[in-house]
């Protein structure tokens, strides 16, 4: 009887502490956004947070065909766009490169194993953005010799 | 060949033009609700077909060992970011780095006139290039850029093989660093864009010919060919001006006066 017991409370103390530590692991996967990223200022991401974390790469697939053959840039669904606002920053305020190991795009990709090849190709940090009104102003004569200053866009 | 592609061409070109239209109207308000990504270019409508982009080259104005138009090229688009291969031969490494524009330097050995250009992609309208790609990764786009998609590009060089110009280069290592604007990636495709980032961005302009026009040689002239009140249709009614190999009827985007 008495042994019957013990397995009881040992089952339910399992079972509680199984729970409890299933809890932890889930708040510990969404964290993954820098907290020295523009992201963490924000309530949430260009499109709710749980339909992100589902469906993001099919935003940015989509995305990619306008800017290839659309030529639409700096919409909100861009990759750079991800770059610019989930991109972490170390104490110096240089920006570290999103698919090293812990930052945003990489600790996730690895929780969930699934690789990643966004990066083989494309900017790591934001640097040398396509060019914005703000830039275009400094051309205000297309053909004319302006100077090439650098803008924040560019960095 | 030319002939059969055309009408698939101009299909394409339609649907595009019709999608991007409306994933302008679909994303506009969608930019109200961010400011996250006010830093990020406003994009324009997109690309149409009401433009088609050109350049004119001057070549009594291109100066012999002026390399302006280059040098810009490489910064704009980040091919100075490539880096030599541990190892390689300088040579080989000068053949092989990827270049968007280079000077070309003709000479009459009859005569001995001296002739330099810049050479670069023509932005044929009947492309070779996009003739020959086997995955349709060589594609022109509605206002006349053409480029190559490197998500779809499989390395396999046919274009690079084709092109009268020897306007294309492939990339063959691992880059390290990229620009935004220029992404860059092992085993692609890739050649001049007319700065398409600038274009898109509503910029009217080229490095190259801002270079060129900031040292003072104004040789290259850029533009909109469709556009009959613009620089560039006006400098080339001022100027005789023809296509390199022309007799290949590409009906190149990129005209020469001077040759
Ligand atoms: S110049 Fe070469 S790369 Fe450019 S469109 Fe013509 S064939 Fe293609
Ligand atoms: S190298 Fe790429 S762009 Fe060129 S023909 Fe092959 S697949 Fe097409």
């Amino acid at each position: 009887m008495a042994e019957v017991l013990s397995k009881g409370v040992l089952l339910a103390f399992l079972s509680v502490a199984l729970g409890l530590s299933a809890m932890a692991k889930a708040e510990g996967v969404g964290d993954f956004v820098q907290p020295s990223s523009k992201a963490a200022s924000v309530e949430n991401c260009v499109e709710p947070t749980e339909y992100m974390r589902r469906n993001h790469f099919e935003l940015i697939r989509h995305q990619r065909d306008e800017t290839v053959y659309g030529g639409i840039r700096g919409a909100k669904h861009s990759l750079s766009g991800c770059v610019s606002c989930h991109v972490g920053y170390d104490s110096q305020g240089t920006p570290l490169e999103i698919d090293a190991e812990g930052q945003f795009c990489s600790s996730c990709h690895d929780y969930a194993a699934v690789e990643m090849n966004c990066f083989d190709c494309h900017a790591t940090v934001p640097k040398g953005e396509a060019w914005n009104h703000e830039v275009a102003a400094v051309h205000a004569h297309p053909t004319g010799a302006a100077p090439l200053a650098a803008t924040s866009a560019e960095r | 060949m030319k002939n059969e592609s055309e009408p698939t061409n101009q299909g394409r070109r339609d649907f595009l033009g019709a999608a991007a239209g409306l994933t302008a109207a679909a994303v506009a308000p969608g930019m109200m609700l961010h400011t996250v990504d006010s830093e990020a270019a406003a994009p324009t409508g997109g690309v149409s077909d009401a433009h088609r982009w050109g350049l004119l080259v001057d070549t009594s104005k291109c100066a012999d060992g002026c390399t302006a138009c280059v040098d810009a090229c490489d910064q704009e688009n980040g091919l100075n970011l490539q880096s030599q291969p541990l190892g390689d031969d300088e040579l080989k490494w000068q053949n092989q780095r990827a270049t968007w524009i280079r000077k070309v330097k003709l000479q009459d050995n009859l005569t001995g006139q001296v002739t330099n250009l810049p050479l670069m992609c023509q932005h044929c309208e009947h492309p070779p290039c996009v003739d020959v790609c086997p995955t349709g990764a060589s594609f022109k786009r509605a206002d006349g850029i053409v480029m190559v998609d490197r998500h779809t590009c499989i390395g396999c060089r046919y274009c690079m093989m084709a092109c009268p110009y020897k306007a294309r280069s492939f990339i063959h290592e691992q880059v390290d660093q990229k620009l935004t604007r220029a992404p860059r990636g092992k085993g692609c495709v890739e050649s001049c864009n007319l700065c398409a980032h600038r274009l898109d961005t509503g910029d009217i302009s080229t490095a190259c010919a801002d270079a060129c026009s900031a040292e003072g040689h104004q040789a290259l002239v850029f533009g909109d060919l469709k556009d009959p009140t613009g620089p560039l249709r006006q400098a080339l009614a001022k100027k005789p001006n023809r296509q390199i190999r022309q007799d290949l009827g590409l009906n190149t985007g990129v005209r020469y006066a001077g040759i």
